[in-house]
C-alpha cells in the first residue's frame, strides 16, 4: 500500500531535522516517488501497480541489506512547479534518500534540475526527452526508459527497409513530437538519401482536429506516414484515417502505438500493419518476463501495461542501486549506479556511465487485429544499447559535470 | 479543386460540434450572465453518459435514443446544479458564479475517472453513418455530412424557439435587459432554470455526438471550454447566429490554415478573437451592453484605510509570519514563500478587478513575463540576482503596457476575453520559440544566489516583497489616482463628465497590476529554479481569479486571504491525495454557498451588521449619499 504520513497539524509538524538521517538511524529506507497520477491516470495507474509489486518483492526478499524499503509517493498534478514542490517535500520533510518517477518530459527536467541543485539522486522513470541525459544532463540524474532517440533509431531501422520514398509526418506540437520527428528524419535521411519529406502536420497536443489533418496529409499523397500522436489524439487520427482511407496502400511507422495503454482503446479500429514500438505482453516468452507477469496477474488480477514494467523496474533499479551503495550519500549512490547491471523483465539492463541512460530496450513489431482487439505481431526485442550514438557523440552533447 | 471543396466540408463538420456547445453557452450567458466554466464538464458528461447508454442499447434505434437520452440526463443534472447551487448566488458580485462552476468542473474531472475508469473509451460508430462517400477521388465521411446538416437544423430550431414562442420572447428580453423583465413580473427563477437546462442539453448533445469519432476521456472538458468561450465572444455574446458564424469562421480558418502553417492550430482561435475584438469590440454580431443600472456604491461596504488598531494587527500578523523560520523546516518555508508569491500575484489581479472593475482572464501573462524576464537576464545576460529582480518584472510591465492599451478599450467580458487572447498569444510564443525560450522544456538552472539561497532568507525576501506590494497597492487605492479609478469603475459616464480621462486611468491601473504580477513571477522563477510556459497558462490565470473571488472582490485586500487559503489548501491536498481536484472543488463549492461575498467580504458584512452603531466618519457618510 501507498504510505501516507498524515500531517496532523499541518505545517507545525514539519520541523527541521538532520538531512539524510533516515538511513543511519532507523530500520527503513525511504525513497520518494513523483508522478502525474491525477492528470494521466491511464498511464500512471498500471505504473503504480508495477512499483507496488516491485516494492513487495524487494521487502519479501529481505529489503535493502536488511532494512525495509519504503516508497513515499506524491502527485505532481501535471505541472513542473508542483513537481518541484513535491520533490522539496520529499527531500526536506520526508528525508528520502533518492527521488524517482515522473512522466512528462518537462516535469522530468524540472525535477532533474532540482536534484542537481540540491544534490539528490534522481532516477527518472518515464520522461522520453533526449535532453534529460544529453543536452541538459547532470550527474545526479539517471533515466530508465529508452529515450526518444533510441525509439526513433529502432523505428528508422525498420522504416529504411520500406520501399517508400515520399514521407509525411504527423506529431503533437510540443517538444516530444518535435524531437521525435527531427531524430527520425535525420536518421532516415542518413540511411536513405533518396527520401523526400512531402508534408508535416503539427496538431496541438490533445486537440487534434482529425478531419482537416487527415485530409491535408492525403492531399500530399505520401507513400508512407510517420505518426507520433498518442492517446486520444491517436484514436481520432486512426478513426478519421480509417473512414477516409488514408492508410490504404500506405506504410505507417508509429511511435509508442504498440503499448497497451494506447493500442487497447483502438479496439476493432486498430489499423493493420503499422510498424510500431510497444509492449506485446501476450507474446513475450522469456523466463524473466514469465515470472513478472505471473506475479503481476496474481496480485492485481489484470494484465500489465508498459507503465507496469516501467514502475516495476524503477523500484527494482532503485533497490539494486541502494543495495550496492549501502549508503545514503548521493555521491556513493551515483558511483554505485554508474555501470550497474541488473535483471529486468526484458532481460539484463545496464545504467551507462557515460550518460546515465539505461539500456532497457523496446519491442518493435506490426499491429494486427485479433478478436476485435489490437495486438502486436512479429515483435522483436531491440536492446537499447544497440541504438545509442557513439560515445564521442554523446560526450559532445552532454555538459561536463 | 475537389480537395479544397472537401477540406471546406471537413471544416464545416468541425464547426458543427463547436457550434452546438457554443450555442448553449451563449444562451446561458446571454440570460443569466453566468460565465459558465462548467460548460465543458457538461459536454464531457454528455459524451460519457452517451457512451454508457449506446453500449447498453443495441441497434440503430438504441444508438440514437442513447444520444438523446444522454443529453436529457445531463440536462437534468444541469437543472439540479442550477437550482441547488447557482440560484443561491445570483445576487453575489459579478463573476462569483464563475467560482462555483470552476469548483464543479474540478469535481467532475475526478468523478468521471472514478465512475468510468482512467482508460480512454472508444464509442460505437453511428449506425448508418459508418463509411464515406467518394467525391472526385476524395473521401467524405457520411457522419461529417450528418453533422454539417445537423447544425443549421439546430440553428433553425433555436431561431424558431426564440422568435415564435412566448418563452423565446422572454429569453430575448432578458438577454437585452433582465432587470426590466424582472420588473415586469416575469418569474425569473424558472426562466433562468429553463435556459440553463437548454444550454446544458446542447452542450451534452455536442459531447454525445462526438463519440463516433473521438475517444471519451477525462480531459475532454478542458479541451473544449476555452475554444467555445472564444467562439461565443467572436460571435457576440448572446447571439446564436454569431456563434454559428464564428464556429464556421474558426473551423475553416483552421482547416485551410494548417495547409500553409501546420503549427497554426495552437493559437489560431486566439488570434482570430484578438483581431475581431480590436476591430469590433462586441464581437461580430454582438451589441453594446446596456449600462448596468445597479449603483455599485450601495452593494459595497464602504472602503476606508485601516484604523490604527487594524494597522497594528497587520504588523503583528507580518511579525508572526516572519517568525516561521524559528519553527518550520525547509519544506514549510518553501511553501510559505510560494504562498507569499501568490499573495502578490492575487493582490495585483485584485487591484485590477475590485478597484478598477476590470476582470482579467489572462493575468498569468504578466506573471509569466516577469519569470521569463528573469530567465533571460540571468541566463543570457548573466546579471546578478538583485539586478534581475529589479529589471525582470519590467518585461511584465512592458507586456501590460502594450496589451493593456488595447484591452482597456473594451469592457466587461469582452475585456476579459481579450486579455485571455493576449495571454494565450504570449504563451504560444513561449511554447513555440524553442530557440529562445526552450519551448515546453523551459529554461532551467535559475537558482537564487547565496544570500537568498537558504529557505529562510528566501522566505523573508518573499514575505517582505509581498508586504511591500500589498501596502503599496493599498496606498494607491486611497490615493487620488485610486479614487479616480474607482470612479471609472462605478460610472464611466459620470467620471468622464467630471473630467477624468477614463481610458488613461484604466490603462495605468493595468500597467500597475501587470508590473506587480511581474514581480511575483520573478520571485517564482527563483523559487522553482526554472521557468516553463505553464507560468503563462490559462490554469494559472484561473487560479488567480479563484483567489480573488475567494477572498472577496468587494473588499480592499481580500485577495491576500484568498491566496493564502487557496494555495495552502491546494498544496496540502495535492500532497495528500490523488483526488485533490474532487476535494478542492467540493471545498470551493461549499465556500461559495457559505460565503457568497468571499471569505473576507463575509467577515466584513458580519462585522458591519454586528456593530451598526459604529460611529462613521462624516466624510464616509457623505460618500455613501453621493453614491446614491
Amino acid at each position: 500500500m501507498r504510505r501516507r504520513y498524515l500531517l496532523g497539524a499541518g505545517l507545525a509538524v514539519m520541523v527541521a531535522g538532520m538531512a539524510h538521517s533516515a538511513f543511519a538511524q532507523s530500520g527503513e529506507i525511504k525513497i520518494g516517488e513523483i508522478n502525474s497520477y491525477s492528470l494521466l491516470p491511464a498511464f500512471t495507474e498500471p505504473y503504480r501497480k508495477g512499483w507496488q509489486l516491485a516494492l513487495e518483492e524487494v521487502n519479501a526478499a529481505g529489503g535493502i541489506n536488511g532494512k525495509k524499503l519504503v516508497v513515499v509517493s506524491k502527485d505532481d498534478s501535471g505541472k513542473p512547479a508542483d513537481a518541484t514542490t513535491a520533490a522539496n517535500e520529499l527531500v526536506s520533510s520526508e528525508k528520502v534518500v533518492m527521488l524517482t518517477g515522473t512522466f512528462l518530459s518537462n516535469i522530468g527536467l524540472a525535477v532533474s534540475d532540482f536534484a542537481n541543485q540540491k544534490k539528490v539522486f534522481f532516477l527518472a522513470a518515464e520522461p522520453l526527452t533526449d535532453a534529460i541525459t544529453w543536452s541538459k544532463g547532470n550527474r545526479y540524474t539517471f533515466r530508465l526508459r529508452p529515450s526518444n532517440y533510441m525509439q526513433a533509431a529502432m523505428l528508422a531501422e525498420a522504416a529504411a527497409k520500406l520501399p517508400a520514398k515520399r514521407w509525411a509526418t504527423v506529431a503533437p506540437n510540443y517538444e516530444y513530437g518535435q524531437s521525435a520527428v527531427a531524430v527520425f528524419k535525420k536518421l532516415m535521411s542518413e540511411k536513405r538519401p533518396d527520401i523526400q519529406w512531402v508534408d508535416e502536420q503539427w496538431p496541438p497536443f490533445g486537440k487534434l482536429d482529425a478531419g482537416p489533418v487527415v485530409q491535408a496529409i492525403a492531399a500530399a499523397n505520401p507513400e508512407a506516414i510517420l505518426n507520433v500522436t498518442f492517446g486520444a489524439d491517436l484514436v481520432k487520427f486512426v478513426r478519421e484515417g480509417n473512414t477516409r482511407g488514408l492508410f490504404k496502400n500506405r506504410s505507417v511507422v508509429s511511435f509508442l502505438t504498440g503499448e497497451p495503454e494506447y493500442l487497447d482503446p483502438l479496439k476493432e479500429e486498430t489499423p493493420e500493419g503499422w510498424i510500431v514500438t510497444g509492449y506485446p505482453w501476450y507474446d513475450i516468452k522469456t523466463p524473466e518476463h514469465d515470472k513478472f507477469i505471473k506475479a503481476y496477474q496474481a496480485k492485481f488480477n489484470d494484465y500489465p501495461r508498459l507503465g507496469s514494467i516501467v514502475g516495476y523496474q524503477t523500484i527494482k533499479a532503485a533497490a539494486a542501486i541502494l543495495a550496492k551503495a549501502n549508503s545514503d550519500d548521493p555521491e556513493k549512490l551515483i558511483a554505485a549506479a554508474e555501470g550497474l547491471s541488473m535483471p529486468s523483465p526484458f532481460g539484463e539492463i545496464t545504467f551507462r556511465k557515460i550518460d546515465h541512460q539505461s539500456t532497457l530496450g523496446a519491442y518493435v513489431g506490426k499491429t494486427a487485429v485479433k478478436d476485435g482487439k489490437g495486438i502486436m505481431v512479429n515483435s522483436v526485442y531491440r536492446k537499447g544499447s544497440d541504438y545509442l550514438p557513439s560515445d564521442a557523440e554523446v560526450s559532445k552533447m552532454r555538459p561536463k559535470d | 479543386m475537389a480537395f479544397y471543396f472537401v477540406q471546406f466540408l471537413t471544416g464545416l463538420a468541425s464547426a458543427a460540434s463547436l457550434f452546438l456547445v457554443a450555442s448553449g453557452l451563449s444562451i446561458i450567458f446571454g440570460v443569466t450572465r453566468i460565465v459558465n466554466f462548467a460548460h465543458g464538464a457538461f459536454y464531457m458528461l454528455g459524451a460519457y453518459v452517451a457512451f454508457t447508454l449506446t453500449e447498453r442499447f443495441s441497434g440503430a434505434l438504441g444508438f440514437w435514443a442513447g444520444i438523446v437520452l444522454a443529453s436529457l440526463v445531463v440536462a437534468v443534472v444541469g437543472v439540479l446544479v442550477e437550482m441547488v447551487l447557482l440560484r443561491r448566488i445570483y445576487h453575489a458580485p459579478e463573476l462569483f458564479q464563475l467560482l462555483a462552476t470552476f469548483g464543479l468542473t474540478l469535481m467532475v474531472q475526478d468523478l468521471v475517472v472514478m465512475i468510468w475508469g482512467p482508460n480512454d473509451l472508444l464509442g460505437r460508430r453511428a449506425p448508418g453513418f459508418k463509411g464515406a462517400v467518394e467525391f472526385f477521388g476524395q473521401n467524405i465521411p457520411t457522419y461529417d455530412l450528418f453533422l454539417i446538416a445537423l447544425s443549421p437544423i439546430v440553428l433553425g430550431l433555436l431561431w424558431l424557439l426564440f422568435q415564435r414562442t412566448r418563452w423565446g420572447v422572454l429569453v430575448r428580453a432578458a438577454t437585452q435587459d433582465r432587470d426590466m423583465v424582472a420588473a415586469l413580473g416575469v418569474n425569473q427563477k424558472w426562466l433562468f432554470t429553463s435556459v440553463f437546462a437548454l444550454g446544458v442539453f446542447l452542450a451534452a448533445l455536442g459531447g454525445a455526438l462526438q463519440i463516433p469519432r473521438d475517444a471519451v476521456h477525462h480531459a475532454l472538458d478542458l479541451r473544449i471550454i476555452v475554444d467555445v468561450f472564444v467562439v461565443v465572444v467572436i460571435g457576440g455574446l448572446g447571439s446564436i447566429i454569431g456563434a454559428f458564424v464564428a464556429a464556421v469562421l474558426v473551423s475553416e480558418l483552421n482547416a485551410f490554415g494548417i495547409l500553409i502553417f501546420p503549427k497554426i492550430s495552437i493559437i489560431l482561435v486566439f488570434l482570430v478573437m484578438a483581431v475581431v475584438l480590436i476591430v469590433r469590440p462586441w464581437g461580430l454580431f454582438g451589441k453594446q451592453e446596456a449600462a448596468a443600472r445597479r449603483t455599485p456604491g450601495l452593494t459595497v461596504n464602504p472602503w476606508r484605510p485601516l484604523t490604527s488598531g487594524e494597522r497594528l494587527a497587520a504588523w503583528a500578523g507580518l511579525a508572526v509570519a516572519a517568525m516561521l523560520p524559528l519553527v518550520g523546516g525547509n519544506y514549510a518555508l518553501t511553501v510559505g514563500s510560494e504562498i507569499a508569491i501568490f499573495v502578490i500575484f492575487a493582490a495585483s489581479l485584485h487591484f485590477l478587478m475590485s478597484v478598477g472593475g476590470l476582470a482579467s482572464f489572462g493575468h498569468a501573462a504578466y506573471f509569466g513575463l516577469g519569470a521569463y524576464g528573469i530567465a533571460f537576464l540571468a541566463k543570457m545576460a548573466g546579471l546578478p540576482m538583485i539586478v534581475c529582480l529589479l529589471l525582470g518584472p519590467l518585461l511584465g510591465c512592458l507586456g501590460a503596457a502594450i496589451f493593456g492599451f488595447f484591452a482597456v478599450q473594451l469592457s466587461g467580458v469582452y475585456f476579459a476575453m481579450l486579455t485571455l487572447a493576449f495571454a494565450q498569444i504570449v504563451w504560444s510564443v513561449a511554447f513555440q520559440w524553442v530557440a529562445v525560450t526552450g519551448g515546453d522544456n523551459g529554461i532551467l538552472g535559475l537558482w537564487p544566489e547565496k544570500w537568498a539561497a537558504g529557505p529562510a532568507s528566501f522566505y523573508w525576501l518573499s514575505i517582505g516583497v509581498a508586504a511591500l506590494a500589498v501596502a503599496a497597492l493599498r496606498i494607491i487605492v486611497f490615493s487620488p489616482f485610486g479614487y479616480a479609478l474607482r470612479a471609472t469603475r462605478d460610472s464611466l459616464l459620470r467620471s468622464e463628465a467630471i473630467g477624468i480621462d477614463a481610458k488613461r486611468i484604466q490603462w495605468t491601473a493595468f500597467v500597475i497590476a501587470g508590473s506587480v504580477a511581474g514581480i511575483a513571477g520573478a520571485l517564482f522563477a527563483y523559487l522553482k529554479g526554472s521557468v516553463f510556459p505553464d507560468s503563462l497558462g490559462i490554469s494559472l490565470s484561473v487560479d488567480a481569479l479563484v483567489m480573488v473571488l475567494l477572498g472577496g472582490v468587494e473588499t480592499v485586500s481580500g485577495a491576500v486571504i484568498g491566496a493564502i487559503v487557496y494555495k495552502m489548501l491546494s498544496i496540502w491536498l495535492v500532497s495528500q491525495t490523488d483526488l485533490s481536484k474532487l476535494v478542492l472543488g467540493g471545498v470551493i463549492v461549499l465556500i461559495v454557498v457559505a460565503f457568497p461575498k468571499g471569505i473576507v467580504g463575509m467577515f466584513e458584512t458580519l462585522r458591519n451588521r454586528r456593530r451598526p452603531e459604529l460611529p462613521k466618519p462624516a466624510l464616509l457618510k457623505s460618500r455613501i449619499e453621493g453614491a446614491e
